[in-house]
């Protein structure tokens, strides 16, 4: 068997209590213990505990937080409802089943897919192992068909097991010793080893909005976000930091509000639906002038949709949900670990323009695990501008050239003031009188208009005369899509936006100059992203929308196809 | 009550603002402005450390007529505005200001959960019984048979009883006061401050304008018959069976509060990062 994959995926399933996750954790830490990078993401049935689950790992030589097109290996700890998964589990005639005939036969779903079958005695083989327990034999079937070697495994097995270890790995070996039997799918030796960290997407944002100098979280439990919060109360603790549990997502984002009001910077973490409940507060951080971060990790919507699954459908909340003219801040990390810097960036932008700033990550992100090359943070420079006495009398929302006002925070001698959801004047006092209305929103939507955020708003990559447009998780694979026209010759443009609000029609202009045809890549039914294009930018020549809701995940084959295509 | 004392102590009159209030002549919040500015000049406060933060109404306009920091947030909200800063900043004195329609109706919630979350602020609610800043709808706290425009004859649904509910939630000190003593309603203040964890002061503020009958509480209202307990259960029944009428502390607990911001770090960023390197 030749090693000359750069690329191998494979999934595990099984019934709750089988241990797939598990396994599936180990199969990512061996292979970054091999020097691989890997993505693991996951689905499962809507059972609290228990229920079919499936663990998708992606192993390569390469960096990616995209699926593949179709997944090499699906092996089963049983078969028990993972026909629900057919559509998440793409196999081709070149893909192998796993599974023990004790559990019967593949569903048709798969087999029908050309897939062959090779059934292991995962049950049988377990029970030659004092506490052995099927799913690591099915770890060592995996790991042996993509080639990890054995003291990769054993690292990993003795990392991530608390007791058993040696069970454990004597079981692994048993499985590595099956795949020597089987026509595998070697992986590629690896170029030297670059710095890198595991970490899942929701983790990644964590630690940027501690970057950014977060040290008050109040949040409210949501799926897909609920790991965000879980990383973060621990870490805020380290840093001199808290996290309050609120009573609900309008507690949250009211909490965050008054710890940012008394100069400590401060975000929660919520999904569509508590979003939802958030929008009339975000509404007082723009005209109070009280920044605020909200991580918006999304899922399938409306309502209570497809909580566990991912979907790219709040963008318009996002962007307009807010009533009034409410001038605020949207970023969308494009990477897994663009999580992080995206964050960070969030942060430091609600501090310096005193703004309410939405993350839009999604449960995709949030909830997948990879190995990424340690991200390369630039040296930025955010605060917020805060006020002392100078014996004046104090003006909060004083009219400056830029819109920002220097801020008192409460303890400051001489200029106390009331932060005020009530439409005002310079010094704060309500007012309703149609001048004030005016030259505040003109101030509030001035210090958002004039921001200029570099070459952070996008990411760009590629020459010639077809662009992708497209933002969050479609980016990964269509970076894959990308690279792969590039081998073959084709170069095209790919332009990921970052900051989505406010739009940055100029810089999307000169990024598209000489550009004949447009794709617009987005994951939600209704063309949100195209919808926002097509009223904030110009989009040269021609232009076509792909799209398609949650939760399935765009394989990067199908965006090589519309790019290429003559 | 944590804010050091920097300078000789300031008059009620230091803590007043020079804003007109949009409040109505003969209305009882005017008395709970006096009594608010009366309690911090007396517990020895500075303007910039003590913060007065609230929501939607007639009543919530307070904190910028005071001379302190002041948040006027979001209708129902204010419970959670209060918490945050004072979480975030345990070094102020944060007081938290409602009313009957703001705080126990879109609020209703939250004033729960800050009950048991005993964070050290105290919430001091105007009470008349009534909507005033959107013109005499019935609130939480209206008499079943109020007639409104809203709810002619009366909405027929008891009222809620907000005493019961945070001694039931777990507030750790529960006061009633009446806006036609500032005095007392000061000196209740001040207690509350000074008692550790959340704090609730209700105050009966007559509305004048939509509810006028409520002059006649000050023929009603009369010191409580007897001195506050710290028992829960005792304190349960005698709320349960006053009329509303009852003045004074009435229950003091013994929680402890809510902890906020720790003291120090204890890792850097980096040491974050050692989690997620391979």
């Amino acid at each position: 068997m030749k090693a000359n994959h750069s690329s191998v995926s494979v999934a595990l399933a099984g019934s709750g209590g089988a241990g797939v996750m598990t396994a599936g954790n180990m199969l990512l830490e061996a292979a970054a213990a091999a020097g691989y990078y890997g993505l693991m993401t996951r689905t499962s049935g809507p059972q609290i505990r228990g229920g079919e689950a499936a663990a998708m790992v992606r192993v390569s030589t390469f960096a990616t937080d995209a699926q593949d097109d179709r997944f090499q290996v699906l092996a089963a700890i049983d078969w028990q409802n993972v026909n629900r998964f057919a559509t998440e589990l793409p196999l081709g005639p070149e893909s192998i089943l796993i599974g023990d005939q004790a559990h019967g036969e593949p569903p048709e779903v798969f087999t029908k897919t050309g897939a062959r079958y090779f059934p292991v005695p995962l049950k049988q083989l377990a029970g030659q192992v004092q506490g052995g327990w099927p799913n690591m034999i099915a770890l060592g079937v995996l790991a042996g068909l993509m080639g990890l070697p054995a003291q990769a495994l054993e690292a990993a097995i003795n990392k991530a097991m608390k007791k058993g270890v040696e069970a454990g790995i004597a079981a692994a070996k048993l499985g590595l010793a099956q795949a020597a039997n089987l026509d595998g799918f070697k992986l590629k030796e690896i170029p030297a080893k670059s710095s890198r960290w595991l970490i899942t997407g929701n983790e990644a944002a964590g630690y940027g909005a501690l970057r950014g100098g977060v040290r008050f979280v109040a949040a409210y439990p949501i799926t897909p976000a609920t790991e965000l919060l879980e990383w973060l109360s621990p870490a805020l603790t380290k840093v001199g930091g808290t996290l309050v549990q609120a009573e609900d997502e309008l507690a949250s984002i009211n909490m965050a509000l008054g710890a940012s009001y008394g100069g400590v910077p401060a975000l929660t973490a919520t999904s569509g639906p508590g979003l939802s409940l958030m929008i009339e507060a975000l509404g007082l951080g723009v005209t109070a002038e009280v920044p605020v971060v909200v991580v918006d990790v999304m899922r399938t919507g409306p309502s209570t949709g497809i909580a566990t699954k991912s979907e790219q459908a709040d963008l318009n909340i996002a962007l307009y949900g807010l009533h009034g003219d409410a001038p605020h801040i949207v970023i969308a990390p494009n990477s897994l670990s663009d999580c992080v810097a995206a964050t960070e960036w969030a942060v430091g932008l609600a501090e310096s323009l005193q703004v309410p700033a939405i993350v839009l990550s999604d449960q995709y992100f949030g909830q997948a695990r990879a190995v990424v090359d340690v991200p390369a943070f630039e040296k930025k420079s955010f605060h917020r501008a805060k006020a002392n006495s100078n014996g004046q009398p104090y003006k909060r929302y004083a009219l400056t050239d830029s819109g920002v006002s220097p801020m008192a925070i409460p303890g400051t001698p001489g200029i106390t003031y009331t932060a005020d959801g009530l439409e005002h004047n310079e010094r704060g006092t309500p007012s309703s009188q149609s001048g004030d209305h005016l030259a505040q929103m003109e101030k509030r939507a001035r210090k958002i208009s004039q921001l200029d955020p570099g070459d952070a708003w996008a990411s760009i990559e590629g020459e010639g005369d077809v662009a992708l447009l497209t933002f969050g998780s479609c980016t990964g694979p269509a970076r894959e899509a990308f690279a792969r026209a590039r081998a073959e010759g084709f170069d095209a443009r790919l332009v990921s936006l970052r900051m989505l609000a406010p739009a940055q029609p100029a810089k999307l202009k000169q990024a598209l100059a000489g550009v004949k045809r447009v794709l617009v890549l987005e994951q939600n039914h209704s063309g949100q992203f195209l919808r926002y294009l097509r009223s904030e930018y110009e989009l040269p020549g021609e232009v076509k929308s792909l799209r398609r809701p949650g939760p399935l995940p765009f394989r990067p084959e199908e965006i090589y196809r519309e790019i290429v295509r003559p | 009550m944590n804010a050091p004392i920097t300078s000789p102590a300031l008059t009620a009159k230091d803590f007043k603002s020079d804003y007109k209030p949009v409040w109505c002549p003969g209305c009882g919040d005017y008395s709970v402005l006096t009594a608010v500015t009366k309690a911090l000049a007396m517990l020895e406060l500075r303007p910039e450390n003590v913060a007065v933060v609230s929501g939607i109404g007639c009543s919530s306009r307070i904190p910028a007529y005071t001379t302190c920091y002041g948040f006027h947030g979001v209708h129902g909200r204010s419970l959670p505005a209060g918490t945050g800063l004072k979480v975030a900043r345990p070094d102020l004195t944060v007081l938290v200001a409602s009313g009957d329609g703001d705080g126990y109706s879109i609020g209703g919630n939250h004033f729960l959960h800050a009950c048991r979350r005993n964070v050290d602020l105290t919430y001091i609610v105007m009470d008349n019984h009534v909507y005033g800043m959107t013109k005499g709808q019935p609130s939480p706290t209206t008499e079943p048979d109020w007639s409104s425009k809203l709810a002619p004859g009366g909405t027929g649904v008891r009222e809620f009883h907000p005493l019961v509910i945070a001694l039931a939630s777990g507030a750790n000190f529960i006061a009633r006061a009446f806006s036609g003593d500032p005095n007392g309603v000061a000196a209740l203040i001040v207690e509350a401050v000074r008692h550790p964890g959340f704090s609730f002061v209700e105050v009966l503020s007559p509305c004048v304008t939509f509810r006028p009958e409520q002059r006649g509480w000050k023929e009603s209202a009369r010191p409580a018959p007897v001195a506050y307990t710290d028992d829960p259960a005792r304190a349960a029944r005698r709320l349960m069976t006053d009329d509303g009428f009852n003045i004074g502390v009435l229950y003091k607990g013994r929680r402890a509060p809510f902890a906020g911001l720790p003291a120090a770090p204890t890792h850097s960023l980096a040491d974050l990062e050692g989690g997620f390197r391979l």
